[in-house]
């Protein structure tokens, strides 16, 4: 401490400024610690970001959802059609299936279940 | 003026032959390789000073990182950090396709499906094989919710199945939909307006209409590009986040 008094005396103002300057820095240092500390709590709950910054993308996101669904039941119908020759069955059986995949996947992506969880909370073992 | 023409792909040189099949230098890989290099310069070009205070183009390098990072950490926890290069690469090259192709006369390789669908594709088999080689048999129970009757198991199980192979066609269809569409939009309006300058002092008039259109259209096209890359990035961390923790 006689050293600053000394600096006081012929540095003048810089090394009080290098001392301010390192002094914020570690302010910065710690809050950056803190925020990243906070980071894991954050998202090791399985929470959805919000992935739908607008209507238009939120609504084609949904659509396509679903049509996805329904497509994909019906090409796995009509392939076990052709394969096992079981013809209408797959394309009805699969066609169904697709439908409810597409209404599932439509209901996860606007949130309204949760993701691979189609039970109530609290249900869960 | 035909709005599908420029989708059109043309061949430049042919590289090799694969079996009577010529794989040629295509347009779309001309663009891709565009694509890249512009990449490569921004991201070489940012980290070159390393300022603690960054420059311009560092920090859209910082944010863009800090972005894709956040993204990922929020959808598929910190251990989902490990396919933050993979994630990454796609929104950048993703990004980069999307805003080269608004730029008149140049090509949008992301309005193909087939480059769509490699990429979804790409995502898929990664969550696919990451999920059987860290978690065994035991990513099948992803498949399986817990606390359901044992009556309606089996079919659940099929709807599920069903769902996580309806992934790859929404998650690509959706990308290359709205480019096409977008692209699409836009050249037709452009074409009204060459049309309409056809006729004369009214028709002048009439045009511009649609050149307004193009203009705030061209707007919205630019939002999609953006959009469109970050929804194909953040679907794909919400897919990785199945591959790091199967069946909650």
């Amino acid at each position: 401490m006689g050293d600053d008094a000394r600096e006081k005396g012929d540095g003048e103002d810089l090394p009080a400024d290098e001392a301010a300057l390192s002094a914020r820095f570690k302010r910065l240092g710690e809050r950056l610690g803190r925020v990243h500390a906070d980071r894991p709590s954050e998202s090791s709950s399985d929470q959805r970001p919000a992935a739908d910054p607008s209507a238009i993308a939120r609504g084609f996101r949904l659509s396509t959802e679903f049509v996805a669904g329904v497509v994909v039941g019906a090409a796995i119908g009509w392939l076990l059609d052709r394969w096992l020759g079981i013809s209408p069955w797959g394309m009805i059986v699969f066609l169904l299936l697709g439908f409810a995949a597409g209404v599932l996947n439509v209901m996860r992506a606007a949130g309204v279940v949760a993701s691979n969880t189609l039970d109530p909370p609290g249900s869960k073992q | 003026m035909d709005p599908i023409h420029q989708f059109e792909i043309k061949n430049f040189f042919p590289i090799v032959h694969i079996g009577g099949v010529e794989i040629a230098f295509t347009n779309s890989a001309l663009f891709m390789l565009i694509a890249l290099a512009l990449i490569l310069a921004l991201m070489l070009g940012a980290t070159r000073s390393r300022a603690l205070v960054p420059g311009r183009l560092q920090a859209v390098a910082e944010m863009s990182y800090e972005f894709v990072a956040d993204t990922l950490r929020s959808s598929a926890g910190p251990e989902g950090m490990k396919f933050f290069p993979l994630v990454f690469s796609i929104f950048m090259f993703i990004l980069v396709l999307n805003v080269i192709g608004i730029i008149p006369y140049a090509f949008t390789v992301t309005s193909h499906i087939i480059i769509t669908v490699a990429f979804a594709l790409l995502v898929f088999l990664t969550v696919m094989i990451y999920g059987f080689w860290r978690h065994g048999l035991r990513f099948l129970k992803l498949f399986v919710p817990s606390g359901i009757p044992i009556y309606i198991l089996p079919l659940v199980t099929a709807i599920e199945v069903l769902s996580f192979f309806s992934r790859p066609v929404s998650h690509s269809v959706r990308l290359f939909a709205n480019m096409l569409a977008g692209h699409i939009t836009l050249k037709v309006f452009g074409g009204f307006v060459v049309m309409l300058a056809g006729f004369g002092f009214l028709g002048w008039l009439g045009a511009a209409l649609p050149l307004a259109l193009t203009t705030v259209l061209t707007a919205l096209e630019l939002l999609v590009a953006l959009l469109q890359a970050y929804v194909f990035a953040i679907l794909s961390c919400i897919y990785l986040n199945d591959a790091v923790h199967p069946g909650h």
